[in-house]
């Protein structure tokens, strides 16, 4: 096997079977891949090399006994570093938590090492998941793979780098308000956010609690498949994990997409989106017609109000989850003379900019006096905009939107405007405050070489059906369209 | 919208943040310009709209209510009644050893922090 062997998971699985390599040298292989360009892309904060070999060894061994091989046996996992790793240092790209190790795994961790997975380390990402590209990470910006001066999107930025360049065969974001689809997008890879209650949160270290998901990155749809059918299902330690059965999915998304209706919002497609994005997703839209979808016109009126929607809801949220960064228990301490000095000092000296600013922010809109005003009446609008998902899914039996206005920018250029770096949301805050699962999958390229995302949204649940266009999609050429 | 410089340092202080006159000034005038965007939230009429409290519709998200697990429901989603919630059963913690070993400043079995109660 040489070090560029395009793998799967498929391919992994039948290459340890066949004893065409083992989990340990395709474990080193990976590793070699990050030593030859995580300086320059940034991608890795933390490797954890003894954790990687030693379930590799698991693997191998379970193979010499000719023990039947777990789904995800050897498979190379990145981790962003906002999920908890027992042992391994969980920074969330932030200063406050720069010396953090947890004492237990989430369970999307526990799920993936269950499963034979290898996890080759924990990715950088926007401190606290705050950002949509990457720069607002205390270790230094992520580049993009495919254009080194352009960021990778965020805030899953570290994730999507590693698959895009070929570092992990898959990895786990987190996805707030887009952090997983737009890096996606962004570095032309499939990119799936899940329902919200489909995998279990435990162990992932809180933004919005509302809104929070964990979902892969991967380099093709049954990969995407294999890995949701991991980590889906409830969990006894996550009471918003949903009893909801977990479809098969790896034959689910091979069924044809024949005669179903894909509802195209004409509101997606209106001021500030890109020419080359909109005529891509365009042609993606017609691809998908000519495989047998039905088109379907939709008016999701409330599509204009959710950024401000979802910048009320988040940073409230975030401002009680983040405020148990005190230096009591973990992370940065800042000495004081007295508790409450030590709390300031130790906030102050910790956070960064967004992160201070969206405390700011969130503690403003839960204030005294101005709860009903901000908070209250975004939790409305939250409201109407799932309401216009509802509909929309009486409708149609998919959504399909672009996954971002504009391709990956460059490093730099909207660092100094937080509300332009806001609206690179705009697509995809939508079904994060309706709760549905969305993916973007890629969907040609510019002109000048940098990917578009195609982003498709199922109603709750509908993780099959959406899994099953992509898979169709890319089946027919979608991704190199 | 005018966020003034009262405001920033009232809403720092609520926060634990000790910003810096400079960090006070910054965010007063970006915050003052994401309110003025988020003012368009004021142009719906939300009468009778009840607020989103569930990130799921009701058939998803089930009672919160005491009762036994979800097992016995055939779609193996929680019926009305039932709960997501585990039995309220004392369980054993047995990371509490390696929580402090990695805390900042530990006296076992406790965090050592500075003196809140005078004397």
């Amino acid at each position: 096997m040489t070090p560029t062997a395009p793998w799967t998971i498929t391919s992994v699985r039948e290459a340890l079977q066949a004893k065409k390599i083992s989990a340990r040298e395709l474990t080193a292989d990976f590793y070699a891949r990050i030593d030859g360009r995580n300086l320059e892309l940034n991608a890795f904060l933390t490797l954890c090399p003894e954790r990687a070999y030693a379930q590799a060894d698991r693997v191998d061994a379970g193979i010499a006994h000719g023990a039947a091989l777990p789904p995800l046996a050897g498979v190379p996992v990145a981790v962003k570093d906002v999920l908890s790793t027992r042992g391994v240092r969980t920074t969330c790209g932030s200063r406050i938590l720069e010396n953090y190790i947890p004492a237990y795994d989430a369970t999307a961790i526990e799920r993936l090492e269950a499963a034979g997975a290898a996890i080759l380390g924990k990715t950088n990402c926007d401190e606290f998941a705050m950002g949509s590209s990457n720069e607002n990470s205390a270790y230094g910006p992520v580049r993009n793979p495919v254009a080194t001066d352009r960021v990778p999107g965020g805030s899953s930025g570290g994730s999507a780098a590693a698959v895009a360049a070929g570092l992990a065969l898959v990895a786990l974001g987190t996805d707030t308000g887009g952090s997983i689809r737009q890096p996606g997008a962004y570095c032309g890879i499939p990119a799936t956010m899940p329902t919200y209650g489909r995998v279990s949160r435990y162990g992932l270290i809180a933004f919005a609690s509302s809104l929070d998901r964990i979902g892969p990155f991967t380099t093709n749809i049954a990969d995407a498949a294999a890995v949701m059918a991991v980590l889906a299902g409830h969990d006894p330690n996550d009471s918003t994990a949903a009893a909801v059965p977990v479809p098969d999915y790896a034959s689910e998304i091979e069924r044809p997409v024949q005669g179903l209706r894909i509802g195209v919002p004409e509101d997606y497609f209106g001021e500030g989106i890109d020419p080359e994005v909109k005529g891509k997703v365009e042609a993606g839209i017609a691809l998908l017609e000519r495989l047998g979808c039905r088109r379907v016109s939709l008016k999701m009126p409330h599509t204009s109000y959710a950024i401000a929607t979802y910048y009320i809801v988040a940073t409230a949220e975030a401002s009680s989850n983040l405020a148990r960064y005190d230096g009591v228990r973990y992370g940065l301490r800042v000495p004081g003379a007295t508790l409450m000095e030590m709390y300031r000092k130790t906030r102050e000296r910790g956070f960064g900019p967004e992160v201070k600013r969206r405390i700011m922010l969130g503690t403003y809109a839960l204030s005294s006096g101005y709860y009903d005003a901000y908070y209250l009446r975004a939790q409305k609008v939250r409201a109407l905009i799932a309401r216009d998902f509802a509909e929309a899914f009486d409708k149609a039996d998919a959504i399909i939107t672009p996954t971002s206005p504009t391709p990956a920018f460059k490093l730099g250029e909207k660092t100094a405007d937080p509300l332009a770096m806001y609206l690179a949301d705009i697509y995809t805050v939508t079904g994060s405050l309706a709760g549905v699962p969305g993916i973007s999958v890629p969907c040609g390229k510019t002109k000048a070489g940098l990917p578009i995302g195609l982003q498709i949204f199922g109603p709750h649940f509908g993780e099959a059906r959406m899994l099953q266009l992509a898979r169709a999609f890319e089946k027919a050429g979608g991704f190199t369209i | 919208m005018k966020i003034s410089r009262e405001d920033v340092l009232r809403v720092a202080e609520l926060a634990h943040l000790d910003l810096s006159p400079e960090e006070v000034e910054l965010y007063g005038s970006q915050l003052d310009e994401i309110l003025s965007y988020i003012g368009k939230l004021q142009e719906l009429d939300v009468t009778n709209i009840e607020p989103m409290t569930q990130s799921l519709p009701r058939e998803f998200a089930p009672e919160r209510r005491g009762g036994s697990a979800h097992a016995g429901s055939p779609s193996g989603v929680a019926a009305e009644g039932e709960s997501n919630l585990r039995e309220d059963v004392v369980e054993p913690c047995t990371i509490g050893g390696e929580v402090l070993a990695y805390a900042p400043d530990a006296a076992k079995p406790f965090f050592r922090v500075p003196k809140v109660i005078e004397r």
